[in-house]
């Protein structure tokens, strides 16, 4: 690509991808790809959740994986589109003359950031609230008992996700923002602590009094709760705009989101893999290469990431291709704790592979403790799963 | 495997700092215990989530016989558990918000200092006191080799610079930040100090150092190929010091102005075009003039180079617009310009044997 690729990171800050190559060009027209098919995809999903549930299945009595999605769809419909402006107003500044972004023309360079991120947080939720779903489902599950506090979970989904447009700017917080502005969005930010408590201590009390069992979708559940929570938490040290501003593009925000994102991305997709495959193959899938892709997941993910929390803390900044002496040692540690993690995650496809060639035969609903629709039909499902709609057991409700 | 056993022995300074720097200003004193208060908060909460956790994992598993209770709603609870963080969180709003009111009052200071951030260095422009007037560049002094891995690294690895910034102790600077190109981002850790630099646009922030010394940082805020290298050294002196190096300052001041109209010979202006170009284009261009393509076009053999001098001296001038070609019509005075200009002209193949005058730079300003 003649100019090389695109060199700004994620978050496409003019003047920066101004000065860029047609490498720019070829994002911003990925971008608007993407964000046609995510409204498309969420257009999709919103009317089945709400045209197409099986009778007698009211809004409340939902499966939480189809309440988070519904969540999420709104999510993406409000959002990419303001995502599209900004990377069409890029593009225009770029080769039309414009001057959205460039104060020379009677713009403003931090414009970008305020529409980037009224796109980019509501973005990482939108990423969020599914695994939230997933693991509202295995947790039950494996617990054997019904999932604590369903009701204050579909209200802290929808609270969480309605915060999430009110809280952009806290990406900002060194742009030079006003004072006023500052303490709004710490506020703000603060206040999704609150709801996304709720969601932690519902998970820990449903497993309370439980009859508790470790198989591999639920040991990435637990994965998940850990690894989230101190995402969570570091995320309130964060909000606080006067740290914030020491830790801000430093590694501490790359250890922050990478706990936030790979537990809740990447950990619960491994929970709803393992709890679904099953279903999916027909086949059980190999529980000790399963259970050692989780070891070893969790162990080499914290050697990763953790030490990058002290290496933002003493001021490393991100983004950088080579670094001070003083931060080598634990860089070192990181990149050891990186190869391991990837490495790691080749097992999925063996396991994946061999639960689509053969093994032991899965029955209907291969966890005892499993509720919903998906567990009455045999695995894997038929084709055209419910060609008429399926009788709803109220009992078998609330995950 | 000499590399890993190089790794495993470590560098000479290796630190394993756990936590912030130490604090070297009120403010960022204040930072430094409200991250402390913040810590030992999340820690205490996730000690007390996970022993309730640990707790079911431990007694109410289902391989030691334990059978589920069959409950799925507490209202008490739940009120509970979003009443009780919503407390929390008041209480560290508020040390948080003052904390913050402090650290944003810029008024009455004692000297105030522009920060302009370049791809890929920073302009330093003393406003007010002592040194007013004073204007000069601060570039990254770490050789190439040490970073090419040629020659050991030294103990201030790519956070040293030619000409730090000298503040005096005690004495509260305002720092006004603005940028040339794209957005850079002027941070000093042990200042708690971090503002972006907008290009068109001040922004303000202020420290008051208590103790002398060095202080480093790094420009946070990613700016293009050498957003590694643009690292931010503040001196901090007593000041009977400093009024001697702002005198000193303003005595070079007076004695670097020079004459506009002076005709030079293409010897004496190519070696000065040879120290205007390691400064100011090397990085891109290299040293070599075989650039990094595609993004960054070689000038060894290059058609605009070797075309007429006009267009060459409008692109150091203007920049162009849509690449990283920045327009240092702002930076370079007029002989500098003359000087990049001949020695660009002379360098590696591009042997044209022309003298560039200040005066006809000065001509094509303003075209």
């Amino acid at each position: 690509m003649p100019g090389g690729a695109a060199g700004t990171g994620w978050t496409l800050y003019p003047p920066l991808s101004v000065q860029m190559g047609m490498g720019m060009d070829m994002a911003i027209f990925a971008v608007h790809i993407l964000g046609m098919s995510s409204i498309m995809g969420s257009i999709n999903i919103i009317t089945t959740i709400l045209n197409l549930r099986a009778p007698g299945m009211t809004l409340m009595k939902m499966p939480l994986f189809c309440w988070t999605w519904l969540v999420t769809g709104f999510l993406l419909i409000a959002s990419m589109p303001i995502l599209a402006g900004a990377v069409t107003m890029l593009l225009t500044d770029r080769h039309f003359g414009t001057s959205f972004f460039s104060a020379a023309g009677g713009g403003d360079p931090v414009l970008f950031q305020h529409i980037f991120w009224f796109f980019g947080h509501p973005e990482v939720y939108i990423i969020a609230l599914p695994a939230f779903g997933v693991i509202s489902h295995v947790i039950p599950a494996f617990s054997r008992k019904h999932l604590f506090g369903y009701t204050s979970m579909v209200y802290a989904i929808a609270a969480i996700g309605l915060i999430s447009f009110f809280v952009w700017a806290h990406h900002m917080y060194v742009t030079g923002i006003p004072l006023t502005g500052q303490l709004y969005f710490m506020y703000a930010t603060m206040l999704i602590a609150v709801p996304t408590g709720v969601k932690v201590f519902n998970w820990a009390t449903t497993m309370w009094r439980g009859s508790l069992s470790f198989e591999t979708p639920m040991l990435f559940a637990l994965g998940f709760l850990v690894l989230f929570t101190i995402g969570g938490l570091t995320g309130l040290v964060l909000a606080m705009t006067a740290v914030d501003i020491q830790v801000q593009d430093t590694y501490y925000v790359v250890a922050h989101f990478h706990y936030v994102m790979v537990a809740g991305a990447l950990f619960s997709a491994y929970a709803g893999l393992y709890f679904w495959l099953p279903k999916w193959t027909g086949h059980m899938y190999n529980e000790g290469l399963g259970k050692l892709h989780f070891w070893l997941s969790m162990i080499f993910f914290n050697i990763a990431f953790f030490p990058q929390h002290f290496l933002g803390l003493a001021g490393m900044p991100r983004r950088i291709p080579d670094y001070s002496q003083q931060f080598a040692d634990f860089n070192m540690i990181s990149t050891v704790g990186a190869f391991g993690f990837g490495f790691a995650q080749l097992l999925v496809l063996v396991v994946v592979f061999q639960a689509m060639k053969g093994g032991a035969k899965a029955s209907a609903k291969p966890w005892d403790g499993a509720h919903g629709l998906e567990w009455t039909v045999p695995s894997p499902a038929p084709y055209h799963t419910f060609e008429d709609p399926p009788a709803f057991d109220p009992t078998e409700a609330h995950a | 495997m000499a590399g890993l056993l190089g790794m495993l022995a470590g560098p000479a300074n290796a630190a394993w700092q756990l936590n912030l720097q130490d604090p070297v200003t009120a403010v960022a004193r204040r930072v430094y215990d409200l991250h402390s208060l913040l810590l030992w908060t999340i820690v205490v909460i996730f000690v007390g989530v996970f022993a309730v956790v640990a707790w079911s994992l431990i007694f109410h598993r289902k391989s030691i016989g334990h059978k589920a209770a069959d409950f799925h709603d507490n209202t008490t609870v739940e009120i509970i558990w979003t009443v009780v963080p919503l407390l929390i969180l008041i209480g560290i709003a508020i040390p948080a918000t003052s904390t913050l009111v402090q650290m944003r009052d810029t008024s009455q200071p004692d000297l105030t200092i522009k920060v302009t951030g370049y791809q890929w260095k920073w302009g330093y422009e003393y406003v007010t006191g002592d040194a007013a007037g004073v204007k000069y560049m601060s570039v990254m002094s770490t050789p190439r080799e040490q970073i090419e891995n040629k020659a050991p690294k030294g103990e201030h690895y790519l956070l040293e610079v030619d000409r730090p910034m000298v503040v005096p102790v005690g004495k509260k600077v305002r720092i006004l930040t603005t940028a040339a190109d794209v957005i850079h981002n002027w941070s000093v850790p042990a200042f708690a100090v971090k503002t972006d630099a907008v290009p068109g646009f001040l922004r303000d922030t202020w420290f008051r150092a208590e103790k002398e010394g060095t202080y480093r940082g790094q420009c946070s805020e990613l700016c293009g190929k050498d957003h590694g290298f643009m690292p931010v050294v503040v001196e901090v002196v007593s000041d009977e010091k400093y009024a001697a190096w702002a005198a000193d300052q303003q005595k070079q001041l007076a004695a670097a102005a020079e004459d506009p109209s002076k005709v030079w010979k293409l010897d004496e202006l190519a070696a000065r075009g040879e120290k205007v170009y390691a400064a100011n284009c090397a990085a891109c261009h290299q040293a070599n003039g075989k650039g990094l393509p595609p993004a960054f076009p070689a000038l060894d053999g290059s058609a605009l180079v070797k075309g007429p001098k006009e267009g060459h001296i409008d692109i150091i001038i203007k920049g162009k617009p849509g690449t990283a070609m920045a327009a240092f019509g702002g930076q370079l005075n007029d002989t500098d310009i003359a000087a990049v200009v001949a020695y660009e002209r002379n360098a590696w193949t591009n042997k044209l044997g022309e003298v560039i005058q200040p005066a006809e730079v000065k001509a094509r300003r303003g075209k």
